[in-house]
């Protein structure tokens, strides 16, 4: 879809011509995300549908204890510290951040008095600046007031680097002003179309000035807050143990006045996720369990008790795999898979179209991951519904085969296809956990049918995603044909995450292997199209740029999107909570209820 | 028996020592490092990564990085968790009481069990009793704890829902009802470890009894005419025991091992479980810090088994 359509659609929008829920469908047929769909509808001024969340209860609390488990235990309380999801949500239930992401994408002031627009004068027409009002009156844990200072102040801490702050990539590049008592005005260097990435969500928890102002930089590690935190949120500290248990209690002064509803709170830590899903499912000891990377059959057996169920949010998460079109196999300056090689049979793209053809999507979804994921052919994914049209994936042998027949690739004695005395045959590798071993079965029984010889190899997850420079094993070194994972996309704005198909961030001995593009690909088209999308405001014209850099790569076939992930929690029956695939579980907490 | 104990101790020195060279070499060469979580995040930058390794150490080499360890050691300065960045001795302390509470508890259960089952058994060879103990010690130490322990939750909480199999540090309840809950929480785990102790424990005591049972000196007792009980409890069990109390030292190691995987089972918030964290994440100071616990528990057992083989037999000097 061209840009000018978009326009036009966002007239009918404006006009009442056109649903907003048509407008996102639109949108997502086209493959822009929901969130991004969203954005582009309040850079043109259209105000939010349902920007609140069901709530019943008349009063705050009274509800009881609500006890969560997580599997993996939170380990401290500090959100720009939080290097793992179950830190991120054990910290958002006593900070918030300015604004959180709904399920749909939505923008939800949760801190902020409201969503900044261009109407209500907090979006500056040249995209520099963005003027958040903060909410009057709320106050801190500690009885003293929240103001712009502990605004200005989380951006000081944040981007300093000697803090070394896990949320330093959303502050480094800014600058951040206090405008009056209840006003900041973020400055960007340049137009910045995403302009809601600092204070919002994950890495937008605002801490207080008065707690944490000592101990900003080198002294980071010893603020007591890390521990025992300070917030604005709807549950206050009660008693932590890390690794094991956290408990919190009900927010008398809280800013929403009939929440929360549950009086205590309890997140309990360890485990293993089937156990997790079996405590509330099966026995019903705990209320809400997350992150439940079961297979489904083992849920589906657990959910027929009647006690509990099993919610599935879509997520910008993408299971994939990359083929490496460098060579592994030869070392040039002391480095295997070197951008100054070619592969010497994957750089055939007749080879990569067949390895694509060859990868049974829907079984994999069906008979492995089940709610766990849906088959895709896109690497960017917008929540469930919303999936490109122009990318798609097909599960044909026999194309295969022919392709690569008519490639001049022959098949020779021991059944594995060869030209030029070189063997199809490729190691294809991942990390050691049952689903992904599944998968790799189901590739190479397919690739066997077309002449294509894969050894498979499984690395430990805690090696294969280090950064250990003196391993071979990690999943940026590719010292492997093939290999799959899970890359997460913390924002609904894919533009830092498209940055895995850009030349400049292309994995190599120089940086240490630090680099996001593990590939090794490149395309200068799609560098461009990348550098246009970094500074163009017009929502529109920007996510059709950032639409073909992902179109580029799976185009080529050198990222192979198999699944777009869900998000899966367990709660019981009379839970009514709301998860969101683009924040935390915990993101909007004070609004869970039990029935 | 003072200067005993101090030359033990002395000697205890050396042998700590070498466990953390040999463990802390091992760490630095397995591969892996804390921050990997990081890795598949785009929004944490590389430079962060780097300069948290960078600020803790951990691009120094494994040899500077030791004699830190020892110098911060030696000075008590145990370190702080990579993970939660707080001291490790304080994440120990926090752990180490429900630890202690469960596996000493499975062992008491475990010792109550095995001897009067071992001795009884050992005092009628080949009788019924003895037969049916014998099978069931066999049966108990050859079931793996974490497959007992999933049978215990299956069967306890899922199917019956008796007991809670989630272990909880913090119990929202006062006096006798605090007691109560504690109690019947901890009973699967305690039970599930001790059952299995007991089993290795009981075909132990049946054979040190055997062995003494037929000596010289027994049979001098009984021809005195003592009564069969005081024979039993004085004579033979006394003597027996020394072998035992050996083994009871010795496998404490491994009931800690064992006590892992329970405690990963039930959640126990022991120092197992947060062996098995600490791994999991790469984090180096409390995989130092609780093995290193583990061994100075060796030590120290061994070193109880000493002293009770004094007590137990007069002739076992200490000079």
């Amino acid at each position: 879809m061209k840009d000018q359509e978009i326009r036009g659609l966002v007239a009918d929008v404006k006009e009442g011509t056109l649903s907003r829920r048509s407008f996102m469908q639109k949108m997502a047929a086209v493959g822009i995300a929901a969130p991004m769909a969203t954005q582009i509808l309040m850079w043109n001024d259209v105000a939010l549908a349902n920007a609140t969340l069901p709530y019943k209860p008349t009063k705050a609390g009274g509800g009881g204890p609500l006890k969560m488990l997580l599997w993996q235990a939170p380990t401290l309380l500090n959100p720009h510290f939080a290097s793992g999801t179950k830190d991120q949500i054990a910290s958002r239930i006593f900070y918030e951040p300015l604004a959180g992401w709904d399920k749909e994408g939505n923008l939800i002031p949760q801190l902020a008095a409201e969503v900044p627009t261009k109407a209500n004068g907090g979006l500056s027409a040249d995209g520099k600046t963005v003027t958040w009002k903060i909410k009057q009156g709320v106050k801190w844990h500690d009885g003293k007031p929240l103001t712009a200072d502990d605004v200005v102040f989380t951006w000081e801490y944040a981007a300093d680097p000697a803090t070394a702050a896990y949320t330093t990539g959303s502050y480094k590049d800014i600058k951040v002003e206090k405008v009056d008592a209840h006003t900041v005005k973020v400055i960007f260097a340049e137009a910045t179309p995403f302009w809601a990435d600092p204070y919002v969500g994950v890495a937008g928890m605002i801490i207080p000035k008065h707690v944490f102002g000592e101990y900003k930089g080198a002294k980071s590690r010893e603020a007591p807050a890390n521990l025992k935190p300070v917030g604005t949120g709807p549950y206050k500290f009660v008693e932590f143990k890390p690794g094991d248990i956290l408990t919190g209690a009900r927010n008398e002064d809280y800013h929403v006045k009939v929440q929360p509803h549950f009086d205590t709170i309890e997140v309990k830590g360890g485990g293993d996720a089937v156990s997790a899903a079996r405590a509330v499912l099966q026995t019903g000891e705990y209320d809400y369990a997350w992150n439940l990377q079961v297979e489904d059959e083992v849920l589906k057996r657990m959910e027929t008790g009647g006690r509990g169920k099993i919610s599935a949010v879509a997520s910008g998460d993408i299971e994939f795999i990359t083929l490496n079109t460098t060579d592994p196999w030869t070392e040039v300056d002391g480095e295997r898979s070197s951008v100054k090689t070619k592969h010497p049979t994957l750089s055939d793209p007749a080879v990569r179209q067949a390895i694509n053809l060859l990868i049974d999507r829907d079984s994999i979804q069906k008979f492995i991951y089940g709610r766990g994921g849906v088959a895709t052919a896109s690497f960017v994914n917008a929540p469930a519904q919303f999936k490109s049209q122009k990318l798609k994936y097909e599960f044909n042998i026999e194309k295969a085969n022919k392709i690569l027949d008519d490639a001049g690739w022959k098949k020779g004695s021991d059944g594995v296809r060869e030209k030029d005395g070189k063997k199809l045959k490729y190691v294809y590798q991942t990390s050691i956990n049952a689903p992904r071993q599944k998968t790799q079965a189901i590739i190479k029984q397919a690739c066997q049918r077309a002449g294509i010889d894969l050894e498979l190899k499984s690395v430990t997850a805690s090696v294969f995603f280090s950064s250990d420079v003196a391993n071979p094993d990690t999943y940026t070194k590719l010292y492997a044909d093939m290999e799959m994972y899970t890359t997460t996309q913390p924002q609904p704005d894919p533009e830092r995450f498209l940055n895995q198909f850009v030349s400049w961030e292309i994995a190599t001995k120089e940086n240490k292997w630090l680099g996001r593009n593990v590939s090794r690909y490149s395309d200068p088209e799609a560098d461009k199209a990348y550098k246009a999308a970094q500074k163009e405001l017009d929502p529109a014209k920007r996510a059709a740029l950032l639409i073909k850099v992902n179109e580029i790569f799976c185009e080529a076939n050198v990222i192979l999107p198999i699944l777009s992930r869900t998000r899966i929690a367990a709660s019981l029956n009379n839970l009514s909570h709301d998860h969101s695939g683009w924040d935390v579980d915990s993101w909007n907490i004070a609004a869970w209820y039990r029935s | 028996m003072a200067t005993y104990l101090i030359r033990r101790l002395l000697i205890a020195i050396p042998s700590l020592l070498g466990i953390s060279v040999i463990l802390f070499t091992i760490l630095a060469l397995a591969p892996g490092d804390p921050f990997s979580e990081m890795a598949t995040n785009p929004n944490v930058p590389p430079e962060v990564r780097e300069a948290l390794r960078a600020s803790f150490g951990l691009n120094d080499p494994v040899m500077v990085r030791y004699l830190r360890w020892l110098s911060n050691m030696a000075q008590g300065d145990w370190g702080f968790s990579f993970a939660s960045r707080i001291n490790v001795d304080d994440l120990i302390l926090q752990r180490l009481p429900t630890t202690l509470f469960v596996v000493g508890s499975s062992q008491i259960l475990a010792l109550c069990i095995a001897l009067p089952v071992g001795i009884y058994a050992a005092t009628r060879p080949y009788s019924v009793f003895d037969q049916i103990a014998n099978t069931l010690a066999f049966i108990g130490f050859s079931l793996p704890t974490f497959f007992t322990g999933l049978l215990f939750i299956l069967v306890f909480s899922v199917t019956l829902d008796w007991f809670p199999f989630v272990y909880r540090s913090d119990i929202a309840a006062t006096g006798w009802r605090w007691y109560w809950e504690m109690f019947r929480q901890a009973i699967m785990p305690i039970t599930v470890l001790g059952l299995f102790q007991a089993a290795s424990y009981t075909r132990y005591v049946r054979s040190a009894v055997l062995d003494v049972i037929r000596l010289d000196y027994v049979t001098t007792a009984r021809a005195k005419g003592l009564s069969e009980r005081r024979v039993t409890l004085r004579h033979i069990t006394r003597n027996a025991l020394i072998p035992v109390v050996t083994l009871v030292a010795l496998q404490m190691p491994a009931v800690f091992g064992g006590a892992l995987v329970t405690e990963q089972i039930f959640r126990v918030p022991g120092i197992g479980s947060l062996l098995i964290d600490a791994i999991l994440a790469n984090d180096t100071p409390v995989i130092m810090a609780v093995t290193f616990v583990f061994s100075c528990l060796v030590v120290f057992f061994n070193l109880i088994a000493d002293i009770l083989y004094g007590w137990l037999d007069p002739r076992i000097s200490f000079s």
